[in-house]
């Protein structure tokens, strides 16, 4: 009977590495920094959002919303009715039981929307704490981009949800470009259709703290999830971002590759991959690749991959990750046209993220990313020349 | 002018046995508008020695000095050899993702030039080069040497040669892995490099064969990091003939 009920999943089979689902805040304590969960996370820099007050401080939104699309405020009980996926951590606990309600953007069925979906959100201060709670839904057989801008400065937690619908082709971009001192605490869970297709980025450039999660489920067989992501750290800052992927149906795809980059004292990054095979998920396809480039002495990345299989039936499950500094040989070959170092450091970044970038989908993002990626250089280069 | 003067080089390098000497007192002097070929058996230190003239930080010189129309080339930084007019087609080209050749290209010029080129002329150089290597266009928007066949790298780093246009190029090996046809590309640009006023020319080559397509004034036999014989074109024939037994036995 017992081994029946296991083959059947009729018991959910959780994620040793991924705490259970819940609105329940009695199911995400405050973290003593111990956890799996919270183990690289600096808990003393996330002022005090963990506690959870209530506020009802806001970020400002700029739109731009193409025709058909609609941005509607609803309650937090139409949120759960619509499909709203669950918290997953504290933070994202709290912003659902502190947001007071949501923001859905609505993308109809067999709409093609060709022209992105642009939301600016941009904070006025860090003294703001700001809770968020906003819904992506792409309808069946529809066509999106929604590429969500952040700036300015806050403390920011914020739960998202993206519903692919059976069919539909989502691209979903989340830029975090922060001011410095910018903390930014971000869930963002995506189901994905029968045979939909989604391409999820985020990018993180500013802020002192910013700890991002992009999740992905199947409501069936077929889908199709890319998970790109982009992070740059300079001196002193802590940018994180935390990978999973649950097979939950069969024939389904994940491929994430993230990039990042390191340079100055106490520069961290973290990037965990999290991938989960359910017994219910064969022949599925998954393959997890995070590189990271320091770029000067005093910095960190930690990079954790993790595959949990519980089925063998599959087409194919990896991952690589690697950490290094330039590569001397490459340096070499530049310098020996005539490049000077700084200018074969800039052009090896430069090509490092571009392979990234040119996968992003959205060429006005595009764009923007290259220029920032080069002014980010250029902070080194200008460090540099007055040391 | 361009006359690459190479005195009494001795060159090593770091092992886990300490380190150890490769090149052994090195003597050549390439004068104005010549082309040497420096034959050896494999470790002879042939490749080396375009290493070293180049600057690789693997090597370290121990003693004697190179000299490009009488400036100190060990001086220099590797980028400033480059800009001073020393070339390396390398034999191992290295692949730098994300870069397109088109990008590589312009940066490299504008480096050496001091200024960046006309954009006008310079697509039309550029398409020239890569034409004339038997490049298709888009080729100048793929990765450098990313994905690119044992044949495509060497054709890049003649292409190279030519929009750079340098004093002296070292070419190490640039022979190597060629089918004929290929070959004949590669040796023409080479020829045209040289049939400019001045140019010089060190070809570093495991075979006879390329210098039946650029016929060198000199010819150097490379045995145990140093020049064990030198002489005209002839002595390839001979080496052709005879092989290195004859030197490597004396070495030894």
């Amino acid at each position: 009977m017992t081994a029946v009920a296991d083959a059947l999943e009729m018991d959910r089979i959780e994620s040793h590495l991924n705490p259970p689902a819940s609105y329940d805040l009695a199911d995400h304590p405050v973290p003593t920094g111990r956890e799996e969960i919270w183990r690289f996370t600096p808990l003393r820099r996330l002022r005090g959002i963990l506690d959870g007050e209530a506020s009802d401080a806001r970020l400002t939104w700029t739109t731009t919303l193409p025709e058909g699309v609609t941005l509607t405020e609803i309650s937090a009980e139409e949120a759960r009715e619509i499909g709203e996926l669950a918290p997953n951590d504290r933070p994202s606990a709290l912003a659902a039981a502190q947001a007071g309600g949501a923001v859905l953007l609505d993308v109809p069925a067999e709409a093609e929307v060709a022209e992105p979906i642009v939301l600016r959100l941009h904070g006025e201060s860090i003294d703001d704490l700001v809770w968020g709670r906003l819904l992506v839904r792409v309808g069946r057989h529809a066509q999106a981009t929604v590429a969500i801008v952040h700036t300015g400065s806050a403390r920011y937690s914020a739960l998202t949800t993206v519903l692919v619908g059976d069919g539909a082709v989502a691209n979903v971009l989340s830029l975090q470009d922060w001011d410095d001192d910018a903390v930014h605490l971000g869930r963002d869970a995506i189901r994905v259709g029968r045979d939909a297709t989604v391409k999820h980025t985020s990018v993180s450039f500013g802020g002192d703290v910013v700890r991002m999660h992009a999740n992905v489920e199947y409501a069936g067989p077929g889908g199709d999830a890319e998970l790109l992501g982009l992070y740059f750290a300079d001196e002193g800052q802590h940018l994180e971002h935390r990978l999973f992927a649950d097979h939950n149906a069969p024939k389904t795809k994940s491929h994430v590759l993230y990039k990042g980059a390191l340079q100055g004292e106490g520069a961290h990054t973290v990037w965990i991959g999290n991938v989960l095979i359910r017994k219910v998920a064969e022949g599925i396809e998954t393959y997890e690749e995070n590189r990271n480039l320091v770029l000067s002495d005093g910095c960190q990345a930690d990079s954790v991959p993790n595959l949990e299989i519980e089925t063998g039936e599959i087409e194919g499950a990896g991952h690589a990750s690697a950490t290094a500094r330039f590569d001397d040989e490459q340096l070499f070959y530049l310098r020996s046209r005539g490049v000077s170092e700084k200018e074969a450091h800039r052009l090896v970044v430069h090509g490092f993220f571009n392979d990234l970038i040119r996968k992003v989908g959205i060429p006005s993002v595009e764009e923007q990313l290259l220029q920032t990626v080069e002014a980010e250089l250029a902070k080194n280069l200008l460090k540099d020349a007055s040391a | 002018m361009s006359t690459l003067e190479i005195k009494d080089l001795h060159v090593s390098v770091t092992t886990e046995d300490g380190p150890k000497e490769i090149l052994k007192g090195v003597t050549l002097t390439i004068e104005d508008g010549e082309t040497h070929a420096i034959m050896g058996p494999n470790g002879s230190g042939k490749s080396t020695l375009a290493y070293s003239v180049a600057g690789h930080p693997k090597y370290t010189v121990t003693g004697g000095s190179v000299t490009l129309d009488g400036e100190d080339v060990l001086a220099m930084s590797v980028d400033e050899r480059a800009r001073a007019g020393l070339f390396l087609a390398m034999q191992y080209p290295v692949e730098v993702p994300g870069v397109s050749v088109a990008n590589f290209l312009r940066t490299a010029k504008t480096a050496i030039d001091g200024e960046a080129p006309k954009l006008r002329t310079w697509v039309k150089d550029v398409n020239t080069a890569l034409g004339s290597l038997n490049l298709d266009p888009t080729f100048s928007q793929r990765s450098v040497n990313e994905g690119f066949s044992g044949g495509e790298k060497k054709r890049h780093e003649i292409a190279q040669l030519e929009l750079l246009n340098p004093k002296v190029a070292v070419l190490d090996e640039t022979d190597s892995g060629l089918d004929i046809d290929a070959l004949k590309i590669v040796a023409d640009g080479v020829n045209r490099f040289r049939a400019q006023e001045g140019k010089g020319v060190l070809l570093i080559t495991h075979y006879t064969r390329i210098l039946r397509y650029i016929e060198p004034d000199r010819v150097h036999v490379f045995v145990d990091g140093r020049v064990a014989e030198s002489g005209g074109p002839e002595l390839a024939e001979e080496l052709e003939a005879n092989g290195y037994e004859k030197y490597v036995g004396a070495a030894v």
